[in-house]
């Protein structure tokens, strides 16, 4: 890869060791693509997850002094003091690798929304722009929905990319690889945003990686349903983009989402698919202990419908009711009233986490509820059942699930 | 018994010099699914599964799985110093190669032959990223 001259003097060290470590980094990725050279970046999203090897990573950058160059927001840990006050059970050990990465992502100067849908309110690209986006809803989205362009990276590569301000020209940051390689013929009625979940973790799974291409969608998707698809096609398969031509923003046409190629393979997605595949997620039914929800982060749209379901109603004395949401969201929720009647059914509205963070530790042995199948994959729980958001209140409030 | 020795090209992801017994998966790896402490594979139905990834070269397809329990899975293995010595790939992506960074193992892929014929099981194999060779040894 061609480096410029400043690029080499961050490379040997000149511009301190932690900005060379995120360099070396970004070198090697180069290498492996054959990329051509470096291209400058206007933002980042670190998928942070308070794990041992994200540690590693931050403390390397920030001890080396490294400063982000860029906006560069931070996904989900968990906040110590609040899961404290709540659990008395979160092990030691765990809590300070969580405090240290929290701590080492301040020092590097990243933004520290712990957001994992940070480009609705912390850190949005705009169309064109060239980014650096990690977590699983986040590279699609942006890709795809915003049309800016990013590669589907790691945690690490992300963060390099933010403090070096640059990424290597690979991948999806080259237009022919940007085009389409699979037609998806929806026949079935897609619904509501469980229904893009349902889609998007049966497509994941059929085409595993690649771009797919949608035709049938008759309406506009929601911001919510959006994210669903992109969330569970990156979890059930490795999808960094796709095109819905008309209501997605860089393609217009089916042709030209495809680059006037043909299609490597064809899929006609109908109502008994996605049938399916919520038979699939549905393992079991009976008494339930917990009810997660956001994940991803809810919006405050599905915020307001939680609220909205549960106005006036209480949740079984046996189970315990989350709902997982950014700083940004629960701040504007509780200003509208929202939190107040979640709280008030006897559910809860929590920042800064994910269902994947070692805080749920309380619930290893019991069995919980979501609308996200994503929540069944990580297996931190005994058994999950995956259904439409009414069912889960509808659960919470019964305490069992029929 | 006569042993030979093939040298071959190969292009450097990760630099360093790593060898050890050759372990071949023609399946995709994810190091998440294997045992922390040991380096045994743990992956129901993988054709390495019951198979030590320890010190081994470790000749595989391509990595998978999301990219926080990819990378926190070999970190975990190097931790407790079961990691593999060197890793020679078919496809490489930019999980993999952030992984191998972690951890400072050499990762090599372009190897001037298909690594799945050229590399068997058992072969004992050294990979020189920084000159970009790869050494076979058989028995």
């Amino acid at each position: 890869m061609y480096l410029t001259k400043e690029e080499e003097r961050i490379l040997k060290g000149e511009c301190g060791e932690g900005t060379q470590k995120a360099m070396e980094l970004l070198v090697a990725i180069g290498d492996a693509y054959d990329a051509e050279k470096m291209i400058p970046i206007s933002r980042a999203h670190a998928a942070s997850s308070g794990q041992e090897g994200d540690l590693y990573f931050v403390e390397l950058l920030a001890n080396g002094g490294a400063r982000c160059k860029v906006p560069t927001s931070t996904n989900p840990v968990y906040d110590i003091e609040y899961f404290d006050d709540l659990f008395d059970f979160i092990p030691k050990d765990e809590a300070e690798v969580a405090r240290r990465v929290m701590e080492a992502y301040k020092r590097v100067g990243a933004i520290l929304s712990w957001s994992c849908v940070p480009y609705l309110a912390e850190n949005i690209p705009l169309y064109g722009e060239t980014v650096a986006f990690s977590e699983s809803s986040a590279t699609p989205y942006v890709n795809s929905v915003i049309g800016a362009r990013t590669n589907r990276e790691a945690a690490q590569s992300a963060l390099a990319a933010g403090v070096v301000g640059k990424t290597p020209k690979y991948g999806l940051h080259i237009n022919e690889n940007r085009k389409g390689t699979h037609l998806i013929k929806v026949e079935a009625a897609l619904k509501d945003e469980f229904d893009y979940t349902l889609l998007g973790y049966y497509v994941g799974k059929q085409i595993g990686y690649g771009i797919p291409v949608f035709t049938g969608v008759t309406r506009q998707p929601s911001t919510e349903e959006l994210i669903n698809f992109c969330a569970m096609s990156n979890v059930s398969g490795a999808i960094s983009m796709f095109y819905i031509p008309g209501f997605t923003i860089e393609a217009k046409t089916v042709k030209e989402a495809f680059q006037g190629d043909t299609p490597v393979d064809e899929i006609t997605v109908t109502d008994r698919e996605l049938k399916q595949a919520c038979e699939e997620l549905q393992t079991i039914s009976g008494k339930i202990d917990f009810v997660m929800l956001g994940c991803p982060h809810y919006t405050l749209k599905q915020v307001e419908e939680v609220a909205r379901l549960l106005d006036g109603k209480k949740i079984h004395d046996g189970v315990s009711f989350w709902v997982c949401t950014s700083a940004t969201t629960k701040m504007l929720a509780e200003r509208t009233g929202y939190v107040d009647i979640i709280e008030r059914a006897g559910g809860h509205v929590v920042v800064d986490t994910c269902i994947d963070e070692p805080c749920w530790i309380a619930y290893k042995n019991k069995v919980g509820m979501t609308d996200s199948p994503k929540c069944a994959y990580y297996r931190r729980f005994k058994d999950v059942i995956v259904s439409r958001l009414q069912d889960c209140i509808e659960a919470a409030i019964k305490g069992k699930c029929e | 018994m006569k042993s030979s020795e093939t040298v071959l090209k190969c292009h450097k992801i990760i630099g360093g010099c790593g060898e050890g017994e050759a372990l071949v998966s023609h399946e995709p790896i994810c190091f998440y699914l294997t045992d922390p402490k040991t380096g045994v594979v743990r992956e129901k139905g993988h054709e390495l599964a019951g198979e030590n990834l320890a010190g081994k070269v470790l000749v595989f397809p391509s990595g998978k799985a999301s990219s926080v329990v990819q990378i926190d899975g070999l970190f975990k293995l190097a931790s407790h110093n079961v990691a593999p010595k060197a890793m020679i790939v078919k496809d490489v992506e930019t999980v993999l190669v952030v992984s191998a960074f972690m951890v400072k193992v050499p990762l090599v892929d372009r190897l001037e032959r298909d690594p799945f014929e050229a590399i068997q099981t058992g072969d004992f194999v050294k990979v020189d990223a920084e000159k970009g060779t790869v050494t076979i040894k058989r028995q």
